[in-house]
């Protein structure tokens, strides 16, 4: 199985010069001309037995700062291209080698439409031009932008970028690049003489769930095309990545999908330890997997509340967000802080569980089940709810996997995938739990899978506390920082140790990662690059929100403005998940 | 029983209606509180009564902001319309025996008459607005009013019959053996669901929809014309309470407590229900509102008001 996608490429291309590239994280990875990239990558989708069928992340390194490549081919910037099998259970990576003098590449968006937008985002990041891509603008950053930042040449902080200034003309510039031309975003403004009109949602709407915007065609009520816009909470999360160290970046990834607290430092930490080789001691894994189980609950309450807001029912989003607090509470006696605990550490948790903790939890399990039920007759078997919600903004498990969505929007499909099952990490396996599924794939669905989901993440928070392991909770690996203190003040040795690890921060071997878990919204993947320092070469966070709301166009056309707040309440994103 | 001087009447009815329709919203930030396991407002006076009188003088004090963009005089007007449709509904409500401002014979149709008027005050709202979600607030304020005028208007039809009379007074004294809301339940189910609509209250407020349209039709009002949109949401539910007392429960009879009182009873018990059914249900989409007006609710009533005309025939001729 392992070399067999490489294998099989070599063998459907013999002439190309495939290079196979050993990594940390096991995941095949070969290296093909960017030339070929697109027929290499079509092969894998189309031709291959057990076909990649997902493209599951794209994205590029701007290689010309490295050390330590041994053994890779020559590039300036490489494309890399992640896909994923359901039928091998398998990932598979792909890169294109690029040189400075010429930096593009085929555009692979005609294979999976869900390439639109990364190489929107890599053209705007890194300026590598995709030929053939239908609609090549920037993506995250403003139209006015100069230069690509998350290019090594280019500053990460506003500080070394000189003073900002905002003469006359720059203004009008500004404001001229503001203007709304319908023909810009690919729609026609009338047809078989009706006038469309166009409504501009957002970047500040009530059903937006943050800054996003999106602009509308329609034909009376009824929405013709949707475009949305995104980059309004951009905080170039990847680029700080290379600026903090392995340790103080924990924090950073709390705040990028800012309703799942610890499950963004579950994914980043997934793929520190595959780098640094460290082992997680058993009592960590299952703190780690009971904190993030709350975690889901509290991110799917906050859905459940304003999903049904978004729908007009007003009562809901109160009872939730009250049993949310009641779960808060019990993460702030674990990890003293709520939103944004900054919790877990490389190698294990930051510290042993509270006293009382397991009372605690206990209570929020006898106290959930029945709120569940009460919103089940409330939300889920009202009338008007369902007649807003069933059929509504249906997608079928092709296009699901095409467009790259995961969680539990890819299971409302019936499509029965669980990163957690399929991929266990942090001993899920030996966790009892059901994957819920729907079999429409419509807002309903979404809502019915979401809801079970807390009662399993329940049932899984149950069985941490039944069985929950004595031992050390953070690694004695020398890498897991920061290192215990009581294991420092011995001698001189001990102690400068624990300096260095404190002050630099733990050196990560060279390599590259991919950590990837099942996140409170969808897959959600960390893949770094070591050069060998204190800081990570490269951080991509891709994150399932970003393919989703991709996503959303093929689901709202031929709805009304009402469906289109279901759906987007539905799909359950984040806007610093899209953005990050 | 001694009738007070109209004048009296007028302005008597005027205070109370006003201070009712604003301390609603007292009771209903209140009540919507209690429900959802919260405070509301309770800081401003004893239990936070005062909360009205102080946003009141903030939307006083409030720059009242005309876009530039927006059709003036229509803009100024709109908030004014619902207002004086409202109260002037009120003008015909007799809420006891000789308090009543104006007894007309056709009382009934008057208040649908106003009812359909006070509409023009959302569209032309949303349409002087000139922002596109005001716009799409107004039009779907037309479309609504229109489907749910039709069965309002047919499903007091029953009640006429049974009273043989457009005069409230005499419905109410037609109701001296049994109320109506016995042998015209169906009349009560529909009256009460146009009623909701005719409020723009939820399940029905499409036309302001928040978390679609932002706030409809209007977007783009500010200060005291804001309030008057407020305040004349909150006279509505007064009014469609009062109303729903009048035709189906007895209006202001009742045994042992004097007349009034009964008629304040019955009409916060509908208030009170008003706003429960605002804290519970969700917002059907705009087309399936059309439907359900058009495709049930209008069968619906003509089929009660043939029965009730049948039956009637049959027995009472």
């Amino acid at each position: 199985m392992q070399a067999s996608a490489v294998g099989s490429v070599q063998e459907r291309f013999p002439d190309l010069p495939v290079v196979a590239q050993p990594t940390r994280d096991q995941i095949p990875t070969m290296w093909v001309p960017a030339d070929s990239a697109r027929e290499v990558l079509r092969f894998l989708k189309t031709e291959i037995a057990q076909p990649y069928a997902m493209l599951y992340d794209l994205t590029a390194i701007d290689e010309r700062m490295r050390l330590k490549r041994d053994g890779q081919p020559a590039s300036d910037f490489t494309i890399v291209y992640h896909l994923l099998s359901f039928a091998r259970n398998q990932y598979v990576r792909v890169k294109a080698a690029l040189r400075e003098d010429r930096l593009s590449a085929p555009s692979i968006s005609n294979i999976w439409p869900a390439a639109n937008w990364y190489e929107r985002e890599i053209w705007d990041l890194f300026g590598i031009v995709f030929e053939g891509h239908p609609h090549l603008e920037r993506l995250i950053m403003p139209k006015t932008w100069v230069g690509h930042p998350l290019r090594k040449d280019h500053a990460a902080r506003a500080t070394e970028m000189g003073p900002f200034r905002l003469p006359k003309d720059k203004e009008e510039r500004e404001q001229e690049a503001l203007r709304f031309r319908p023909e810009d975003w690919g729609m026609r403004s009338s047809h078989d003489g009706t006038d469309f009109i166009f409504l501009n949602v957002g970047p500040q709407h009530p059903g937006t769930h943050g800054v996003l915007r999106i602009v509308l065609q329609l034909d009376g009520e009824e929405i013709v095309d949707a475009v949305p816009e995104i980059g309004f909470h951009h905080r170039g999360a990847e680029k700080m990545g290379e600026r903090q160290s392995w340790h103080t970046y924990i924090p950073y990834t709390d705040r990028i999908d800012y309703l799942g607290g610890v499950m963004n430092n579950f994914a980043y930490l997934t793929a520190v330890e595959k780098l640094a080789g460290i082992e997680v001691p058993p009592r960590a894994q299952v703190i780690r997997v009971m904190l993030a189980e709350l975690f889901r609950i509290i991110s799917h309450l906050v859905w459940y509340g304003t999903f049904a807001q978004d729908l007009g029912q007003m009562s809901p989003v109160f009872y939730t967000f009250n049993d949310r607090e009641r779960a808060f509470a019990i993460i702030e006696a674990i990890c003293g802080a709520r939103m944004h605990p900054n919790w877990f550490r490389i190698g294990g948790v930051a510290q042993d569980l509270a006293r009382g903790w397991d009372a605690m939890m206990r209570d929020f399990i006898a106290y959930f089940p029945p709120r569940l039920r009460e919103y089940d007759r409330e939300v889920l078997a009202n009338r008007i709810f369902k007649a807003r919600t069933v059929g509504v903004g249906g997608c079928t498990t092709e296009e699901a996997i095409e467009w790259g969505v995961t969680g539990p929007n890819l299971r409302a499909t019936g499509f029965e995938w669980d990163f957690r099952k399929k991929q266990p990490y942090s001993g899920y396996d030996n966790f009892e739990f059901d994957i819920p599924t729907a079999q429409t794939g419509d807002c309903y669905g979404r809502a019915l899978v979401r809801v079970e989901e807390m009662r399993q993440s329940l049932r899984i928070i149950q069985q941490c506390m039944d069985n929950m392991p004595e031992g050390p909770y953070k690694s004695l690996n020398s890498l897991a920082s920061p290192p215990l203190k009581e294991r420092t003040m011995h001698d001189i040795e001990t102690l400068i140790t624990h300096f260095l690890s404190v002050g630099w921060g733990p050196v990560i071997p060279p390599g590259e990662a991919l950590g990837a878990i099942e996140a409170t919204k969808g897959n959600n993947g960390y893949y770094l690059v070591s050069d060998g320092g204190t800081t990570s070469y490269r951080t991509r966070i891709r994150t399932p929100s970003f393919a989703h709301i991709q996503m959303l166009p093929l689901l709202c056309r031929g709805g009304m403005i009402p469906d289109l707040l279901a759906i987007l309440g539905s799909l359950d994103y984040v806007l610093a998940d899209i953005d990050r | 029983m001694i009738s007070p001087h109209p004048i009296a009447a007028l302005i008597g009815i005027l205070i109370v209606v006003l201070s009712i329709a604003s301390g609603l919203i007292w009771i209903e930030r209140r009540l919507l509180a209690l429900w959802q396991d919260r405070y509301g407002p309770n800081r401003v006076g004893p239990f936070g009564l005062f909360q009205v009188l102080a946003d009141t003088i903030k939307l006083l004090a409030k720059e009242d902001w005309i876009p530039p963009f927006a059709d003036k005089p229509v803009f100024i007007i709109a908030p004014a319309i619902i207002m004086v449709t409202v109260l002037m509904s009120f003008a015909v409500l007799p809420v006891a025996p000789g308090i009543i401002i104006s007894d007309l014979s056709v009382a009934l149709l008057f208040f649908l008459a106003m009812s359909s008027l006070g509409v023009y005050s959302i569209v032309l709202a949303g349409w002087a607005s000139d922002n596109k979600y005001s716009l799409l607030g107004g039009l779907r304020a037309a479309a609504q009013m229109l489907s749910y005028e039709v069965f309002m208007g047919l499903s007091l039809m029953g009640i006429v019959l049974l009273a043989g009379s457009f005069s409230l007074t005499d419905i109410v004294h037609a109701q001296q053996r049994i109320w109506f809301i016995v042998p015209q339940f169906l009349g009560f189910l529909l009256f009460l669901v146009a009623g909701l609509a005719e409020t723009r209250r939820l399940p029905f407020d499409l036309p302001e929809a928040e978390s679609e349209l932002v706030a409809g039709f209007h977007s783009e009002y500010s200060g005291m014309k804001f309030g008057m949109f407020f305040v004349g949401e909150y006279l509505g539910i007064t009014l469609i309470s009062a109303m729903i007392t009048i035709l189906f429960f007895g209006g202001w009879m009742g045994p042992v407590l004097p007349p009034i009182v009964w008629f304040l009873i019955k009409t916060f018990f509908f208030l009170g229900l008003f706003i429960l059914i605002r804290a519970s249900l969700p917002r059907p989409r705009f087309d399936q509102l059309m439907a359900w007006a058009w495709k049930l609710m209008l069968p619906l009533a003509l089929a009660n008001l043939l029965v009730t005309g049948a039956v009637l025939l049959a027995f009472y001729r």
